[in-house]
C-alpha cells in the first residue's frame, strides 16, 4: 500500500496548507481599492489645511534635505495629500518634469536654452504657463579627508588645479602656498565628483571657469568634464566617497557635509567659509537672467560668481522650483499650489534653515516670486 | 590478487602500474594531505562571505529595528519613521506576482509533463531555458516600456514591479514543477487510468496531490528567489514615503528599493537613515531564511512516501 | 498520453459509459494548459518585441541624438568590455573556489554533515542582492584597501595591478570579487551534482588499487566532472553578467576601457549603468538604455545556451 498514514491524499491538514497560503496570498491583493492612507499619529493639522491629492516630483540632490523636510510640515498639516520626492539629480528631475513623469521638479540649475529646454518646458505647461522660482539657497562645501590638518585654505587656482587633476599630491608647492605654516602631508589626492547629472556640479564648474578660466578651461556643464576622479552618485554619494578615503577631496551641497571639514576659499584677499549669510549675500548681488526668464514667472538668476565683495562665498547654488499654472487634474494642481505656496513661505523657509542649512529667501525676493506661485490654477 | 589483474580502462596502464610499483610513499602521502587541505581551505574560505554577511547585516541591522521600524511608515516624518509601508509594498508586490506565476506556471508544467507532444513542447522547453536567463533588469525595463504604451512615460505602478517579478518567477516555477510532477510514478496514473477516470481528474486528485510537498516547496523557493530583487523594481515602482496596498494606483514603495534609497539618499540624518536601510536588509533576510527553511519543514512534513 | 485504452472490451465499456460530460472535462483542461504553454510564448515573445521597439530608435539615431554624443556602438562598447570584464574575473575566482566547496561535500567532509554543508553553500544563493552591494561598499570594500596598496606596491607593473590603488575600495577588483561570491553556490551546486555521481566503481577501484584520496579524485571525479563543472561555470559567468545592484554600488566609475582593477576610474557594466542612469532619463535616452539591455540579454543568452550545449552533451555521451 502506498500511502499508510493518510486516508486521502487531500487530507485535512493538506487543505489547511494549500487555505493558509491562497489567504496569505490573497491578503497581498486583498486592497485592491482602498487609496493610499497615512497612518501617522498625532498629527495636527495646523491652520486646517485640508488639500488631499497625490503629487510627484524628482530632481536635485542638494535640495533633498529641504524638500524632506517641506514634504513632512506638508503631509502633517494635509493628511489627505502624499508628495514624493525623488531625487534622482537636478539633470533627471528636469527630463521627468519635460516629459510629464513629474509634477515639479528641484533643479540646480535654470532650465537652459541649450536643446531648447527652455522651450520644451513651456511647451509642457501650455496651455498654463511655466513657473520657475528660486526655492533653496545653500552653499556648495569643498569636503576634504586630510587627517591632520584641521584647516585648509584653498585659492580659486589652486582648487581649479586640484579638480582638473593637475595637482596629485597633498604637500604641493600650490597648496603649501595657500596654507602657510601647515604641515601637509605627502598624500595622494583623490578627487571626487558626481557620476550623475548633477546642478551642483553645474553650479561648480561655472565658478571655475567664470573665476580662473586660464586653468578650468572645461565646458560648463551638469556632467563633470574629468576622467579618472573617484565618481559616486548623488549628494550623499560624494560625502560617504570622501568620508571612506584618506586623502580625498570633493564638493557638495552644505547642507549633507556632515562632520567633514570644509575648506575656505579665498574671495578678494579673504579667506571664505560656506555658510548661509555668506551664500545668500551673493545672490543679493546678482542680476537676473534676461535671457533665460523669458516667462512672466520665471526668475532665472545669473549668479555674480566673480564677486569680491566682504562676506560672500562665490560657490554657491540657487535652486529652483520648477512647476505650471495648469495642470491635467484639479487635485493635481491644487495640491502642487499648496505645497509650493508652502515651499516659498517665510514658514516654509525658517524650516528648511533648519534643517538643511539653507539661506531663508529674502523678503524682497518672496514678494517678487509669491505672485508666480499664486497663478496656479487650482480648482 | 590485484597485482596481475587487467587494470580498470580508465587508468590505462601506465598510472595504475606506477601506483603499485611506487607504494605508498612519503611523497604521494604529502600531496594528499596537502589537496585534503587546500580543499578544506577553499571551502573555509567560501564560508567566510557567508558568515561575513549575515554578521554584518546583523550588526548593522539591528540598532535600526524597532517597533516603529515594523508598524509605521515614513510619511511625515524627517529622518524617522518606518518602513512599515515598504514591508507592506513587498508583501503586495510579490504577493501579486506570486499570483499570476503560480497557475501559469503550474499549468505549464502540467503541460510539459502530461500532455506535451511535438513542437509546441520543445518550443516551450527551449524557450522556459531562455527565460531562466533574462537579467532581472531587462525584465524591469519590458514592464516599464510595456506599461509606458499604455500608461505614457513617468508611469509607476505597483503592479508594473509585480509584472516584472512574473517574468523572473515563471520559469523558476515551472523547472521545479516540472521536476516534481515528473517524479510522481507513472504507475499511478495508470492506475486510476484503468479505474476508468478522465485524465483531468487523474491530474488534478491523484497528481498534483502526490506532488503537493514538492510543488509548495517549490513555490516558496520561488518567492524567496524573487523577494529580494531590487534592479526591476527600480525601474518600475518608484518611491514613496507612505502606505499604499493598491498595487494598480500609484507608487508602491518595497524593502529592497527602500534599502537601496536609504542608503542612496540618507539626507540629514544620515546615521538613521543607514540603519534603517540595513535594518531592511536584515528584514529582507529574514524573510528569505524564512521561507527557505519553510519550504522544506513543509516538504518533510507533507511528502507522499511512494513505494 | 491517452486517457482511456480503447482496444480492450472493458476501456471501450468504460469509454463509452461515461460519454460527454469525461469528454467536456478533458477538454476544457487539456486546452486550459496548452492555453497557459501559448501564453508563456508570447509573454517571451512580448518581451523580446517590445525591447527591440523601445530600443530600436537609438539603434538607428545618430550621435549627436544620443547620450554623450557618441554612436551607440561606441555607448555600449566599453560599457561590454566593463560587462565582462567584471564576469569573467568573477568566474576565474569562484570556479576553484565552487569545485574545491564541492569535493569537499562530496568526498572530504564526514557524509553526515555534508547535507547540512551543501544548506550553507547554498544559503549564499539566497541572500538578495542589494545586500551583496551593501556589504561590498561598507565591509569588502574598505578591508581591500590596503590589499590593493599592497598590490601596487609589489605588482604593480603588470597592467591589472597598474594602479593608483583606489582609496575608498570601490573598484573592479573589488565589484569582481562580490560578483564571485554571488555566483559561488551556483556552480558548487552543479559540481556538487556531478562529483556526487561519479561513478563509485571507479571510485572504489581506485582505491582498491591504493590511490590516496586526492588521487582517486584527480583520476576519477574530476575527469568525469569536467563538462558539467565547465557548464555550471557558464551558468555562473550568465548570472554575474546580468547582475545589476551590486555593481551599481560598489564601482566608480569614471573611466574608460581598461584592464586596471584597482583604480577609482573603472567603466560600468550595462545592467549598473542602466540602474544609474534610468532614474534621471527620458525621451532617446531611455531607448538607449533599454538598446544596451538587450545587447546584454544576448549576451547572457550566449552564455546561457553554451552551457546548456555542453550538457547535452555530456548527457548524450
Amino acid at each position: 500500500m502506498s500511502n499508510e498514514s493518510k486516508g486521502s491524499l487531500m487530507s485535512s491538514s493538506r487543505w489547511l496548507v494549500v487555505i493558509a497560503f491562497a489567504v496569505t496570498l490573497a491578503l497581498g491583493v486583498a486592497a485592491c481599492g482602498s487609496s493610499s492612507d497615512s497612518d501617522t499619529s498625532g498629527s495636527s493639522s495646523a491652520g486646517g489645511g485640508e488639500v488631499s491629492g497625490e503629487i510627484a516630483g524628482a530632481g536635485s540632490t542638494a535640495q533633498q534635505a529641504a524638500q524632506e523636510a517641506w514634504i513632512a510640515e506638508f503631509e502633517n498639516a494635509n493628511s489627505g495629500a502624499t508628495i514624493s520626492y525623488d531625487p534622482v539629480g537636478s539633470g533627471g528631475g528636469r527630463e521627468q518634469f519635460l516629459s510629464g513623469g513629474v509634477a515639479y521638479a528641484g533643479s540646480d540649475a535654470a532650465l537652459s536654452t541649450e536643446e531648447g529646454e527652455l522651450e520644451k518646458a513651456e511647451k509642457r505647461c501650455a496651455p498654463g504657463e511655466l513657473i520657475e522660482v528660486p526655492d533653496y539657497i545653500s552653499p556648495i562645501a569643498i569636503i576634504y579627508n586630510l587627517p591632520g590638518v584641521e584647516e585648509l585654505k584653498l585659492s580659486p587656482e589652486t582648487l581649479a588645479k586640484i579638480f582638473a587633476q593637475e595637482i596629485d599630491s597633498w604637500n604641493d608647492p600650490a597648496i603649501a602656498k595657500d596654507n602657510q605654516g601647515v604641515d601637509l602631508p605627502d598624500t595622494r589626492i583623490t578627487p571626487v565628483n558626481r557620476s550623475d547629472e548633477s546642478g551642483t556640479t553645474e553650479n561648480f564648474t561655472e565658478y571655475l571657469s567664470e573665476v580662473v578660466p586660464s586653468v578650468w578651461k572645461f565646458e560648463v556643464s551638469g556632467d563633470w568634464p574629468v576622467k579618472g576622479g573617484e565618481a559616486a552618485s548623488g549628494t550623499s554619494g560624494v560625502v560617504e566617497a570622501v568620508s571612506a578615503g584618506e586623502g580625498t577631496i570633493g564638493y557638495a551641497d552644505a547642507s549633507q557635509a556632515g562632520e567633514l571639514s570644509s575648506a575656505q576659499v579665498k574671495v578678494g584677499s579673504e579667506w571664505a567659509e560656506p555658510t548661509p549669510e555668506a551664500a545668500a549675500k551673493v545672490l543679493e548681488e546678482s542680476p537676473l537672467d534676461e535671457e533665460l526668464s523669458t516667462g512672466k514667472y520665471v526668475f532665472a538668476y545669473k549668479l555674480n560668481r566673480k564677486t569680491e565683495s566682504e562676506g560672500t562665498y562665490p560657490i554657491v547654488l540657487t535652486s529652483y522650483l520648477i512647476a505650471c499654472t495648469k495642470y491635467g487634474s484639479a487635485s493635481e494642481a491644487e495640491a502642487v499650489k499648496a505645497y509650493a505656496e508652502y515651499v516659498i513661505s517665510p514658514e516654509g523657509q525658517e524650516l528648511a534653515a533648519e534643517q538643511a542649512g539653507s539661506a531663508p529667501l529674502s523678503s524682497a525676493l518672496t514678494k517678487k516670486v509669491t505672485p508666480a506661485v499664486a497663478a496656479i490654477e487650482a480648482g | 590478487m590485484e597485482s596481475s589483474a587487467q587494470s580498470p580502462s580508465a587508468f590505462g596502464a601506465s598510472s595504475s602500474s606506477r601506483l603499485l610499483a611506487s607504494g605508498l610513499g612519503a611523497r604521494r602521502r604529502t600531496v594528499n594531505v596537502v589537496m585534503t587541505a587546500l580543499i578544506a581551505g577553499a571551502f573555509v574560505l567560501a564560508m567566510i562571505p557567508l558568515f561575513s554577511l549575515v554578521f554584518e547585516v546583523a550588526k548593522r541591522g539591528i540598532p535600526g529595528l524597532s517597533v516603529e521600524f515594523f508598524t509605521e511608515d515614513a510619511r511625515g516624518v524627517v529622518g524617522g519613521g518606518g518602513a512599515s509601508h515598504a514591508i507592506m509594498g513587498t508583501l503586495v508586490i510579490t504577493g501579486v506576482a506570486a499570483v499570476i506565476s503560480v497557475p501559469i506556471g503550474i499549468m505549464a508544467a502540467i503541460y510539459l509533463n502530461e500532455y506535451g507532444t511535438g513542437r509546441l513542447r520543445r518550443a516551450l522547453t527551449f524557450f522556459v531555458d531562455v527565460m531562466t536567463g533574462i537579467p532581472s533588469i531587462v525584465a524591469g525595463l519590458f514592464a516599464y516600456a510595456l506599461f509606458e504604451i499604455f500608461f505614457g512615460p513617468g508611469i509607476r505602478l505597483g503592479v508594473m514591479g509585480s509584472a516584472a517579478l512574473s517574468v523572473l518567477m515563471i520559469p523558476i516555477v515551472i523547472r521545479s514543477a516540472e521536476e516534481v510532477l515528473k517524479i510522481v510514478p507513472n504507475h499511478l496514473r495508470e492506475a486510476s487510468y484503468a479505474l476508468g477516470t478522465p485524465k483531468w481528474k487523474t491530474i488534478t486528485k491523484i497528481v498534483l496531490p502526490t506532488a503537493f510537498a514538492g510543488l509548495v516547496t517549490g513555490v516558496m523557493i520561488a518567492i524567496a528567489r524573487i523577494v529580494g530583487e531590487t534592479a526591476p523594481l527600480l525601474v518600475t515602482t518608484g518611491v514613496v514615503d507612505s502606505m499604499n496596498t493598491d498595487p494598480f494606483d500609484g507608487r508602491m514603495q518595497n524593502l529592497a528599493v527602500y534599502a537601496y534609497n536609504e542608503y542612496r539618499s540618507p539626507g540629514v540624518m544620515k546615521q538613521a537613515a543607514y540603519d534603517k536601510a540595513w535594518a531592511a536588509a536584515l528584514t529582507l533576510i529574514a524573510i528569505v531564511m524564512i521561507l527557505n527553511v519553510a519550504a522544506r519543514l513543509v516538504y518533510r512534513r507533507y511528502k507522499t512516501e511512494i513505494r | 498520453m491517452a486517457s482511456v485504452d480503447t482496444t480492450t472490451n472493458a476501456g471501450q465499456l468504460l469509454a463509452a459509459a461515461s460519454g460527454g460530460r469525461r469528454r467536456l472535462g478533458d477538454r476544457v483542461f487539456s486546452r486550459t494548459a496548452v492555453l497557459a504553454a501559448v501564453t508563456i510564448l508570447l509573454l517571451l515573445a512580448g518581451v523580446a518585441i517590445f525591447l527591440l521597439s523601445e530600443g530600436y530608435p537609438a539603434l538607428t539615431a545618430s550621435a549627436s541624438e544620443l547620450p554623450e554624443g557618441k554612436s551607440f556602438i561606441d555607448y555600449v562598447a566599453p560599457l561590454a568590455f566593463g560587462t565582462v570584464l567584471a564576469a569573467t574575473l568573477a568566474a576565474l575566482v569562484a570556479v576553484p573556489l565552487a569545485v574545491a566547496a564541492a569535493l569537499f561535500i562530496t568526498h572530504v567532509a564526514p557524509p553526515r554533515i555534508a547535507l547540512t554543508l551543501g544548506y550553507l553553500v547554498d544559503l549564499l544563493a539566497a541572500i538578495p542582492s542589494i545586500i551583496y552591494g551593501l556589504w561590498g561598499i561598507f565591509v569588502l570594500g574598505p578591508k581591500m584597501v590596503p590589499v590593493m596598496k599592497w598590490l601596487e606596491a609589489k605588482l604593480g607593473f603588470i597592467p591589472i595591478f597598474e594602479g593608483p590603488a583606489s582609496v575608498t575600495g570601490r573598484t573592479m577588483l573589488v565589484a569582481g570579487l562580490v560578483l564571485a561570491v554571488m555566483i559561488l553556490p551556483i556552480v558548487s551546486a552543479v559540481a556538487r551534482e556531478a562529483f556526487a555521481q561519479s561513478p563509485r566503481r571507479l571510485q572504489e577501484g581506485a582505491q582498491a588499487l591504493g590511490a590516496t584520496r586526492w588521487e582517486m579524485i584527480r583520476m576519477t571525479v574530476l575527469p568525469f566532472g569536467k563538462s558539467s563543472v565547465i557548464s555550471g561555470a557558464m551558468l555562473g559567468l550568465g548570472r554575474a553578467l546580468g547582475e545589476t545592484m551590486a555593481v551599481t554600488i560598489i564601482l566608480s566609475v569614471s573611466g574608460a576601457v581598461s584592464f586596471n582593477l584597482i583604480s577609482q576610474a573603472n567603466p560600468s557594466t550595462i545592467a549598473a549603468n542602466i540602474a544609474l542612469d534610468f532614474p534621471e532619463s527620458s525621451g532617446l535616452a531611455i531607448n538607449a538604455l533599454i538598446a544596451t539591455g538587450l545587447v546584454l540579454f544576448a549576451i547572457t543568452l550566449v552564455t546561457n545556451m553554451g552551457a546548456r550545449w555542453i550538457i547535452a552533451r555530456q548527457e548524450g555521451e
